[in-house]
């Protein structure tokens, strides 16, 4: 495949996103992020678990370099982002938000199709290609020609799911994709996106507020607040650590489950 | 004699001056997306270019239309055919709807859209050529449809400096007294500004899939 012909030659450490002491100031000079360092492995689904203003975004945005660190290092795949093309960079990394990312004026075709056909692949691998998705993250072929705004929330996310894995990038960020769904909506596709994982075996820097959500989909939980990672757990460890936050967020969570709320 | 007569013993004459104002509007209208498009796209670009750009073409539509012909006159090239002095006198005032429209339609784009294009690994060129302008074209064309229907009505001064057109009638009628000439020149402007109206609605329509 092509994404693996342009993977450049590996680094001392298995590591496919790093980050090295980084820190992320506004121009304004806001501190948004202090210091951060987390690795993701190859294959692993990293989640960012915090509140709003934990820095959490604003750490997946500087992984595909749609921000650049104040001070510290971002590297993906062993090379610091700078030294990517940018937009190269970006065709690399899958990029999954809320619904409202679709382009509103694309078929779910169109949608799906987006970076493979700006990477000039040929019409009949394209087609190809989003019949393969389409029926790998479940949605029925006859919605190909279909907008966005005739899909019900459920639905666009998976084209939103099946858009970022379309030239097969061996990384994905996934920026609370499965949020504005409704409870059941996203069990099921929480469970189907775990099976979908399994096999892919992409590395995931995952993005969310909702603990439960953390401890379904993440090999490891980065507990992240006020721009300063808090802790690092695996999913068993994070159910018994005894840090305040961490406490706090399972707390809530045992208590009435209102981490689905917001 | 009534109107209908009138229309009947001088059909040559009404459809001469009614291509005559099309040919003025139409060329006029192209001038001024030719011009406010882009500039409209580079006010979304550089945001300081806005506040220049929009108050000239405003302080452009506050000028009387007849004093602006008066001020172009003297213009080197622009002045020396009556036509040319009409059609850029009319691209001047059919700026301002077409600029704004395409500023606010652009800026208007859902942030979130735009951002997941750039985190696809869009070019800025592919985005505004993929996903900005399809997206405000709806926006953009009801600009130059406002554009255009201001245009049929302000080109009839166009007659004031010989450049013909409809004004021709109701020039005439003016100085003639005659309410009938006036209305023959009158009439058929109002029903291009609405014929126009209605097409340019529909083209509008056409370019919103989806949305």
């Amino acid at each position: 495949m092509s994404a693996a012909s342009r993977r450049p030659s590996p680094s001392a450490s298995d590591a496919v996103i790093s980050l090295r002491n980084v820190s992320y100031r506004l121009p304004g000079g806001r501190v948004l992020l202090e210091g951060l360092t987390l690795e993701a492995a190859r294959g692993e689904t990293l989640v960012l678990l915090g509140r709003s203003g934990s820095g959490k975004t604003t750490t997946m945005r500087l992984v595909n370099r749609l921000l650049e660190p104040s001070a510290g290092e971002v590297l993906v795949e062993g090379r610091a982002t700078p030294e990517w093309d940018a937009i190269q960079l970006r065709r690399h990394i899958g990029y999954v938000i809320q619904e409202t990312g679709l382009f509103p004026h694309f078929t779910i075709e169109r949608n799906i199709a987006l970076v493979p056909s700006l990477e000039g692949w040929p019409p009949e691998r394209i087609r190809e290609r989003v019949a393969e998705l389409m029926e790998l993250v479940g949605l029925p072929a006859e919605m190909a020609s279909r907008y966005p705004r005739q899909l019900s929330g459920g639905q666009r996310q998976r084209v939103g799911v099946a858009r970022a894995l379309a030239a097969d990038p061996p990384i994905l960020l996934m920026d609370e994709p499965f949020g504005a769904l409704d409870p059941i909506t996203r069990a099921d596709i929480q469970r189907e996106f775990r099976a979908l994982q399994k096999r892919l075996a992409k590395t995931i820097l995952f993005v969310t507020h909702d603990l439960r959500e953390a401890l379904v989909l993440g090999d490891r939980i980065a507990l992240l607040e006020g721009g300063r990672l808090m802790g690092l757990y695996t999913p068993a460890e994070f159910q018994r650590a005894d840090e305040p936050l961490a406490a706090a967020y399972l707390a809530a969570f045992r208590a009435g489950d209102a981490t689905g709320a917001g | 004699m009534g109107l209908f007569e009138f229309f009947t013993q001088h059909r040559q004459e009404v459809l001469d001056l009614t291509a005559e104002h099309l040919v003025l509007v139409g060329a006029a209208i192209l001038c001024a997306v030719l011009i406010g498009l882009p500039l409209g796209v580079l006010t979304t670009r550089w945001r300081w270019l806005g506040r220049p750009v929009l108050g000239g073409a405003n302080v452009m539509q506050t000028i009387p239309s007849l004093a602006l012909l008066g001020f172009l006159l003297p213009v080197p090239w622009v002045g020396e055919r009556a036509d040319r002095l009409a059609i850029v006198a009319l691209t001047m005032y059919a700026l301002l709807p077409i600029l704004r429209n395409t500023a606010a339609g652009i800026n208007g784009v859902d942030p979130s859209v735009v951002e997941a294009g750039r985190a696809m690994g869009m070019t800025p060129r592919q985005i505004l050529f993929q996903v900005q302008l399809p997206l405000a074209m709806g926006v953009i064309l009801a600009g130059v449809r406002v554009a255009t229907v201001i245009c049929v009505g302000t080109a009839t001064i166009a007659a004031a400096v010989g450049a013909g057109g409809l004004g021709e009638f109701i020039f005439r009628g003016v100085a003639m007294v005659n309410n009938q000439l006036i209305l023959a020149g009158a009439i058929p402007a109002a029903a291009l500004a609405l014929l126009a109206d209605l097409l340019l609605g529909r083209v509008e329509k056409f370019f919103q899939p989806g949305v």
